[in-house]
């Protein structure tokens, strides 16, 4: 719409300006159990509206149609379950992060579970997640193919594997991703498992590239390379993510910084 | 039969289909309560996709009302895609139900809720998963009753092979009813098995189960009578009003799922039923009296579920919202509460006139004025008379001029085709309409920046209203104007790129007729589709109406009926019709003289403010028009 000075005019809502952001505060959650089929537009839905009910005073953005300034860093993919997902909520007033993780998790249905919260004192959490630990349970695999499988990928210096992505279908490497991989022991509880029934379980730490090399890139990578495919689907679980540590390679908690007070 | 979870055995089937959350349950508010305290238990079941069926508000409303009951519990089912279908198939996982994963064969009732006919063939595929015999006839003493509700069982005769049993009308008193006499029957021991339970059942009067009943045929095919056939039945089966809606404020606690659904709001009925007449509504006629629900007990509902919801929009519903005695107090009182909150609040199902649009600007205080719907349904004056949908040409512009004057950019009209007596004209004159809008709102503006959506789809005509009489109108005809008439609106210059045309073809209305309008013979139609791969009917990327023809043509053969015969064939007045011995209320007479007025262009009035015009259905049910206004008024949430 042209105003009559000739300068274009936006539409802007009447009423007054939403309140500005006070406080960021940083969330880590889980995602557990049967919740681990929900994605990530299931995910942000419900925190959007245990946030409402939680009464937490969430900031919205200007405009015609206002969203809560919740942004999320790197949501594990569907089917995948998680003991380290982040997500950052903007709110309108100083907020105690203790009563906030006690309130967001009431809120949440079990299995969406926060587990920490901290005030942001610190720039660029999407940053500090620079890897993740991955645990795969494969039940009914053999351990001893498995283990041949993962020496040999382990000696490749490249795994190409293809993925179908939104930009069409991708060809890329996953070896120079991977940190590190073995096979370790665990409990064997997987489901629709039979008791008694050998379980391989993968771990693996993946560093934060792009294209993302997820971890059933890394599962594809092991069947070209020595024909390790497994029975049934695999459970994976993203254990922990952050800043990857120069001398051992896992990563450390990424709220150190903000929990230390800071850079500023 | 066990009622262990299924979970460990659907769980690894779950990464290999698509969006599996909606497999899962757990959603906010929803109930899982001890299988071996509740004596009576209900699986209840919408007969579509999750993401369409865990919105609906009958489902939802019995889900509550049942789980309220000490030793009763209610849980619920949906249609399974067919990714998931073949892999419980090839792994034997049965039909599941949402809350705890229990075998729906296990439960005492299988209450399915269909509000449209095209669920039809996902009722055989849940039976089939979850080993319940699918003709009511196989069923044993192991296999739960099988109940349908909703608006499609006013006719549940195309279905009732596969049925033990049917309600009408308005589920929340009757479902506590059946609730109480299978008890009781189970209290005694089950004596006389499901038979007797059924028996216990349709003796009340106020539950259907078709095999009390036989139906005889004239040699051409048209039904001579249907009579109960054993002692006790009654000849009639009535419908079920509920009155007093502030008594049964459901959903106290909506379910807010996981999964991305088709409304993602908290919905409040703001009233039941419609005497605005419009004679093709089946709804409208179904659901008399009207019945409001108090101002109060909307602002409280509305308070409630916002704060066990978290949803952040509410939908005040209805089948003519704005008729409420008190919708001005209602939409200002609430806007007034919400203001600033990021609550937002839609008014769907209105109609044209320019106390609509002050109520829409109350709903979008703050909000852009983007589109506005009115529902015209007939494209010429001559058919809106027909129709009883009294909105003349002068009003309709009348009204645009104001929406676009207040700042509204696009207005949506909704039409119907192929209604009865229709000609080409009728529908043509949808293109004057639209171009007259238009123009209206260029002149409102000073601007070219305004749109007009005209949206139409095809006319079926339904059982218990004045058109049950009427023939359908054929899909070559139905396709035919639809072509016309976008031609006419996209061929012209002036306003053609201004108007936008949606519209669906005319093939899905002859299977909903033949559905709508069939008999018990229809029911082996729906079984081959079924056996044929028909699933998903109300889906157009899984409906196929050749797969429907071609299993009428095989089913039928030997008949002396067929899809014709059920859709575009007029009926006579003395004809029995599949669903007379099915009582919604209406005076059969009165729908008879109804359908002549419809010939002759003869208008009715709304009994809401005019005298009553007798068609039958308060005297016959005992009810009574419940409208206020109260006087009261909405406060303050900080006041309260």
């Amino acid at each position: 719409m042209w105003k009559d000075d000739g300068t274009l005019k936006k539409p802007v809502p009447e009423g007054p300006a939403p309140e500005p952001v006070a406080q960021r505060l940083r969330v880590r959650y889980a995602k557990r159990g049967r919740l681990r089929f929900t994605s990530h537009r299931d995910i942000s839905r419900a925190v959007e509206r245990a946030v409402r009910r939680a009464g937490i005073p969430v900031a919205y953005s200007a405009g015609f149609s206002p969203h809560p300034k919740i942004s999320y860093a790197g949501a594990a993919p569907t089917g995948v379950a998680s003991e380290a997902e982040y997500l950052e909520i903007g709110v309108t007033r100083h907020c105690d992060p203790s009563e906030v993780l006690a309130e967001l998790d009431a809120s949440l249905p079990p299995g969406l579970d926060v587990l920490d919260v901290v005030e942001a004192r610190a720039g660029g959490l999407a940053d500090r997640l620079e890897g993740s630990v991955w645990e795969i349970r494969i039940p009914g695999a053999d351990p001893a193919v498995a283990e041949a499988a993962v020496k040999e990928f382990w000696t490749a210096d490249r795994v190409e594997v293809e993925r179908l992505t939104k930009k069409g279908l991708r060809r890329f490497d996953t070896r120079q991703a991977v940190a590190s991989l073995s096979l370790v022991d665990g409990p064997p509880r997987t489901a629709g498992q039979e008791p008694g029934q050998p379980c391989v379980i993968l771990r693996m730490v993946v560093r934060h590239e792009t294209p993302a090399v997820r971890p059933d890139d890394v599962l594809m990578g092991l069947r070209l390379v020595a024909g390790f495919a497994p029975p049934s689907p695999p459970e994976v679980t993203r254990l922990a993510q952050g800043p990857l540590d120069a001398t051992t390679g896992e990563p450390a908690d990424p709220f150190e910084l903000d929990r230390a007070g800071g850079d500023r | 039969m066990s009622a262990e979870s299924l979970f460990p055995r659907l769980e690894p089937l779950l990464p290999r289909v698509q969006k599996p959350i909606q497999y899962v349950g757990g959603e906010l508010n929803s109930t899982v309560k001890d299988w071996d305290e509740a004596t009576v238990r209900w699986a209840l079941m919408y007969p579509d996709a999750y993401e369409v069926g865990l919105p609906n508000q009958g489902v939802q409303i019995l889900y509550e009302i049942l789980n309220e009951l000490p030793e009763t519990l209610a849980e619920r089912t949906y249609a399974v895609w067919p990714d998931l279908e073949a892999l419980m198939r090839s792994e034997g996982v049965p039909q599941f139900t949402v809350d705890a994963h229990r075998p729906v064969r296990a439960f005492d009732v299988l209450g399915v809720s269909f509000a449209t006919e095209l669920g039809y063939t996902n009722l055989l595929t849940a039976l089939d998963l979850a080993g319940i015999p699918l003709p009511a006839a196989e069923r044993t003493e192991d296999d739960p009753i099988v109940l349908a509700g909703g608006h499609a069982a006013f006719n549940p005769e195309p279905i009732a092979e596969f049925l033990d049993a049917a309600v009408l009308g308005d589920g929340e008193q009757i479902a506590i009813a059946i609730t109480e006499v299978i008890r009781e029957w189970k209290d005694e021991g089950s004596p006389g098995g499901r038979d007797e339970l059924l028996m216990r059942l349709a003796e009340s009067g106020g539950v259907y189960v078709p095999k009390f009943y036989d139906v005889e045929y004239h040699p051409d095919g048209r039904i001579r009578r249907v009579v109960p056939n054993r002692a006790g039945v009654p000849s009639r089966v009535f419908k079920h009003t509920v009155m007093d809606l502030d008594e049964w404020p459901y959903p106290k606690k909506p379910l807010v799922p996981l999964a991305e659904t088709v409304h993602e709001r908290f919905s409040v009925e703001i009233f039941r039923g419609c005497t605005r007449g419009c004679r093709f509504c089946q709804a409208g006629m179904i659901t008399r009296p009207v019945r409001e629900r108090s101002i109060t007990t909307i602002g409280d509902m509305v308070e409630a579920g916002i704060r066990e919801s978290g949803f952040n929009e509410v939908g005040l519903l209805s089948l003519s919202s704005a008729d409420h005695s008190e919708i001005g107090d209602v939409t200002r009182g609430l806007a007034d509460r919400y203001e600033g909150s990021q609550v937002g609040l839609s008014l769907p199902s209105t109609r044209v006139d320019a106390f609509n649009i002050d109520l829409a600007n109350e709903l979008s205080r703050n909000g852009r004025r983007s589109g506005l719907t009115f529902a015209p349904e007939g494209g010429s004056e001559r058919m809106r008379k027909v129709i009883n949908k009294m909105v003349t040409e002068e009003d309709l512009i009348r009204t645009v001029t104001t929406a676009y004057g207040q700042g509204w950019r696009q207005v949506k009209l909704y039409f119907m085709c192929g209604l009865p007596t229709e000609e080409d004209v009728d529908v043509l004159g949808i293109a004057d309409l639209a171009m007259k809008v238009v123009k209206a709102g260029r002149e409102a503006t000073g601007s070219r920046d305004v749109r007009c959506t005209v949206s139409i789809g095809g006319f079926v005509p339904k059982p218990h209203t004045p058109f049950q009489w009427a023939a359908q109108c054929d899909h070559e005809t139905v396709d035919r104007r639809l072509r016309e008439l976008r031609d006419a609106l996209r061929g012209d210059k002036e306003y053609g790129r201004a108007i936008g045309y949606r519209y669906h073809d005319g093939k899905p209305s002859i299977v909903e007729g033949l559905l709508s309008r069939g008999d018990r013979r229809v029911s082996k139609v729906v079984r081959a589709v079924w056996e044929d791969g028909g699933r998903f009917d109300g889906w157009s990327e899984h409906f196929s109406y050749e797969r429907w023809m071609a299993a009428a043509e095989r089913a039928l053969a030997g008949e002396p009926v067929d899809v014709d015969w059920y859709t575009t064939r007029e009926r006579d007045e003395h004809e029995v019709l599949p669903w007379d011995h099915l009582d919604a209320g209406l005076d059969r007479e009165w729908l008879w003289q109804d359908w002549q007025d419809a010939l002759n262009s003869g208008e009715v009035e709304d009994c809401r403010w005019t005298p009553c015009y007798d068609c039958g259905v308060c005297p016959t049910m005992g009810t009574e028009i419940q409208i206020g206004p109260t006087g009261k008024k909405l406060l303050p949430l900080t006041v309260i």
